[in-house]
């Protein structure tokens, strides 16, 4: 252990980073020590990621000075980076898919090469010490998303870093998964290592930090001790002003099926399975809430259901009538929406580079009579969701990818509430947003909801799934292990049942 | 009979194994180089060019590989370092090699008195058959393995180091991360430009070598314009044949070579195709690969998952 008290690990000193006319770090200063967990907390945007990107060397700094054990550092690549001590573990993995673990650990080490032998016994030896399990020989495809996470870890330790970046770490981890983290963690500050927790959710800041830095665009707004500080007083600080977290449920009576699948299976493009024998019934005015891990079947459940996807077998009933094997249009056209937001954001709901006019067109164009299309009511359509979900652009011409990540889910979910659907399925349609654009979505969900729609809410945060939606469904490997009602259940009960374990279900007749 | 077919396929073969093996240590390292037709053009006519005025095999050999390397130079400082296309880059930089290629060995055609260059006889004799006494009159093994020029070998020897360098190096490894995910390599700690370069250059260089074989020996020491006559092309397919490994890429190029020999070989008198037919079978054998490996899913045998990629670390 380092002794001189003062002395810290790393010591930003007026950090500023811009990307054109974007700033993404101003005048940033910050300290941590050995033997600490710092938790860097923020909204997204605020730059949290870009400064950490700054210490790993991925973008280098415009002004200010970086200090690591009281002396100057220059880290203009990650390679220097990495001879300095830092090691990140960034949100999406930096994992080659085909190696093994090892391999992915070894890359970029010097010594020698042989594929077995001592080095293995070198990782097995290094993973006991941490806690960490890990199968050296096990390929990145065929882990999963913690198994992925374990090997980012012990590359980073591999090379001898003292000072360990996570960004977001648990944002893909279930409740459990999140705990083991957490106690390797805490096994790395105890043999003096310095640690930075990059995250927006409260509660685990609450559990595993000692300090709190809070960034608010760009800035760093305050430091706090974790045990001074409550989960209100650091919503206010990462916000800017006092915020209420708490999500409407609104109650609503006349509940009737409207969408029922039975059994279904469905086999992905690759011969993996997606979906095994899934059933449950989603009715009017109701907001079900499907919960798992990422690759769960949240995708394939999604696709199938909006008819892009074949089943193999089972059967969709809606309003008593199978929708499968209907074409996506179809099944559009029954009232069957779907605002999918993939991790990339546009993906499959939006055209990038089109703007918000052409955007609406997509949905509605078929309704267009004539050979030459009237653009004027999506126009006007165009005008009337900026206004309403005060959507911020430079105009409705505007590509949307040039929009903010917010406003881009705006457009997409105002288009498809738009069109009055009876149906409204929705994945991660908060994903990447800030707290307050968060509940401009909870409340156009809810709303929704009042309208007797019934609403399919794919999500990954349990805290918001507990709150929002009416009964939770659980997915693991494709499979249902039960649907249970959020007022009755915890976390803890739908983080097993994520890993594995079967409930008894409360998917009733009406 | 057989025999002969078998040392003539190797022979038709080196050169393919050349521009295989170049264009494999393109795409472990992320680069997608089509420019291996004019790699190899430039080697072609260096290296018969320095052949011709040098007289010394080595001195050919390091032309060629040099041109080589220099057209491989122009495609990675422009897509590496200003990150143009790549498929642009390399489409360009074929029509570039095979256009300066003809044009110097035109000049020097008009240049000369007889209004032909034929290599000197020394060198001919440097690059003829190998004759080892004792083991080159061996019937059967004899042709099939001591029979050859002194290329063939170079070219199984290059692969199979190109093999061990994959297979069993750190560097080896670091390459085939940066082919597959460079900004993993890159926060591994891993020098993805300096790397990616020297890749591309070697990889270039032994495409050059490749060309000067086809104008040193397969035109028989004479010059002939456009000497490598698309078989950079069938190189870029092989490397699908042989599934991005270098040691399957040397059965690969006998094989191709094989095929491009047969309307030689196979006897008229049983069945009659046209020429064309023969020339068009490595070409649907290599389609046929692809989708064969294509059914099977593998995820080891597919191209580098970044190849065609530019790489820039500072992309949000």
């Amino acid at each position: 252990m380092r002794t001189n008290d003062t002395n810290y690990a790393i010591e930003l000193k007026g950090i500023t980073k811009t990307f054109g006319k974007v700033i993404a770090n101003e005048n940033v200063s910050l300290g941590i020590k050995y033997g600490e967990i710092l938790a860097l907390l923020g909204e997204n945007g605020s730059g949290k990621t870009t400064l950490m990107n700054i210490l790993s060397g991925i973008y280098y700094a415009d002004e200010g000075s970086i200090y690591i054990d009281g002396k100057e550092a220059f880290i203009t690549n990650p390679h220097e980076a990495i001879k300095l001590g830092i090691g990140m573990i960034h949100q999406h993995f930096r994992l080659v898919e085909v190696f093994s673990a090892m391999d992915n650990i070894l890359m970029g080490t010097r010594g020698r090469y042989s594929k077995t032998g001592a080095l293995k016994e070198k990782i097995l030896e290094m993973s006991k010490k941490f806690g960490l399990e890990i199968e050296p020989d096990k390929k990145v495809y065929n882990m999963s998303v913690s198994e992925k996470q374990t090997v980012e870890i012990m590359k980073v330790l591999y090379r001898g870093a003292r000072i360990l970046i996570l960004d977001e770490p648990t944002s893909v981890l279930t409740p459990q998964e999140t705990a083991k983290l957490f106690a390797i963690l805490r096994r790395m500050k105890d043999q003096g290592n310095a640690i930075i927790i990059i995250t927006h959710k409260l509660h685990e800041v609450l559990t595993i930090s000692d300090r709190v830095a809070i960034l608010r665009k760009g800035k760093v707004v305050d430091t706090v001790r974790t045990k001074d500080t409550n989960e209100r007083q650091l919503a206010e600080l990462m916000v800017g002003r006092p915020v209420s977290l708490e999500i409407n449920r609104p109650e609503t009576t006349n509940k009737k099926t409207v969408l029922n699948v039975v059994d279904l299976s469905v086999v992905n493009q690759d011969g993996t399975r997606g979906l095994n024998n899934v059933s449950f019934k989603l009715k009017s005015g109701e907001i079900l809430g499907v919960a798992g891990v990422a690759g769960s079947g949240q995708r394939e459940l999604c696709e199938t259901i909006a008819g892009l996807m074949e089943a193999k077998t089972g059967a969709i009933l809606y309003k008593k009538e199978n929708i499968l094997g209907k074409s996506p249009d179809e099944i559009i056209n029954l009232g069957i929406s779907m605002s999918f937001v993939p991790e990339d954001r546009l993906g499959m709901g939006l055209v990038g580079s089109m703007d918000m006019v052409d955007n609406m067109l997509l949905k509605s164009y078929k309704k267009n009579k004539g050979f030459i299309i009237d653009k004027k009511p999506s126009r006007k359509l165009a005008e009337e969701l900026v206004e309403k979900l005060g959507i911020i652009t430079p105009g409705v011409e505007t590509p949307v990818r040039m929009l903010s990540g917010g406003n881009v889910q705006k457009v997409l979910l105002g288009r498809e509430i738009e069109s009055e659907p009876n149906v409204l399925i929705t994945a991660y349609p908060v994903r990447g947003l800030d707290i307050n654009s968060s509940y401009v979505i909870y409340d156009l969900l809810n709303e929704q909801k009042k309208k007797n729609v019934a609403i399919l809410f794919i999500g990954e945060d349990l805290d918001v799934l507990l709150e929002l939606s009416d009964r939770i469904l659980v997915l693991c490997h494709g499979e249902v292990m039960g649907i249970v009602d959020a007022k009755n259940t915890s976390k803890e009960e739908i983080g097993l049942m994520m890993a594995g374990k079967k409930m008894e279900g409360v998917d009733s007749d009406e | 009979m057989f025999v002969k077919f078998l040392s003539a396929a190797v022979f038709a073969g080196t050169p393919l194994l050349f521009g295989t093996t170049g264009e494999i240590m393109n795409e472990k390292a992320g680069h997608l180089n089509l420019g291996v037709e004019g790699m190899m053009a430039m080697g072609a006519c260096a290296g018969f060019m320095a052949g011709f005025f040098y007289d010394s095999i080595i001195i050919a050999l390091l032309a060629a590989f040099l041109a080589g390397m220099l057209g491989a130079l122009i495609y990675a400082l422009l897509t590496i370092t200003f990150m143009a296309n790549q498929n642009v880059t390399g489409l360009t930089l074929s029509i570039f090699g095979v256009g300066i290629c003809n044009f110097v060995g035109e000049f020097m055609l008009l240049n000369s008195p007889s209004n032909t260059l034929k290599l000197p006889e020394h060198i001919t004799a440097q690059i003829s058959n190998l004759n080892i006494p004792g083991l080159s009159t061996v019937p059967v093994f004899g042709p099939l393995l001591f029979q050859y020029n002194i290329f063939v070998y170079l070219a199984a020897l290059i692969a199979l180091i190109c093999g061990i360098y994959y297979n069993h190096t750190k560097t080896g490894l670091n390459v085939r991360a940066i082919g597959e995910n460079p900004g993993a390599a890159d926060a591994a700690g891993i020098k993805v430009t300096k790397l990616k370069y020297i890749n591309l250059l070697v990889g270039g260089g032994i495409c050059g070598l490749g060309g000067a074989y086809c104008s040193m020996i397969i035109n028989g020491g004479v010059w002939m314009n456009n000497p490598v006559n698309g078989q950079g092309w069938i190189a870029v397919a092989l490397v699908i044949f042989a599934s991005w490994k270098p040691y399957r890429a040397i059965f690969g190029s006998f094989i191709f070579g094989a095929f491009s020999i047969l309307k030689y070989y196979f006897p008229k008198t049983i069945i009659s195709l046209p020429n064309a037919f023969y020339d068009m079978l490595p070409f649907i054998i290599t389609a046929l690969v692809l989708v064969i490996t294509s059914i099977r899913k593998s995820k080891e045998n597919q191209q580098p998952a970044s190849c065609g990629v530019n790489y820039y670390r500072e992309e949000r």
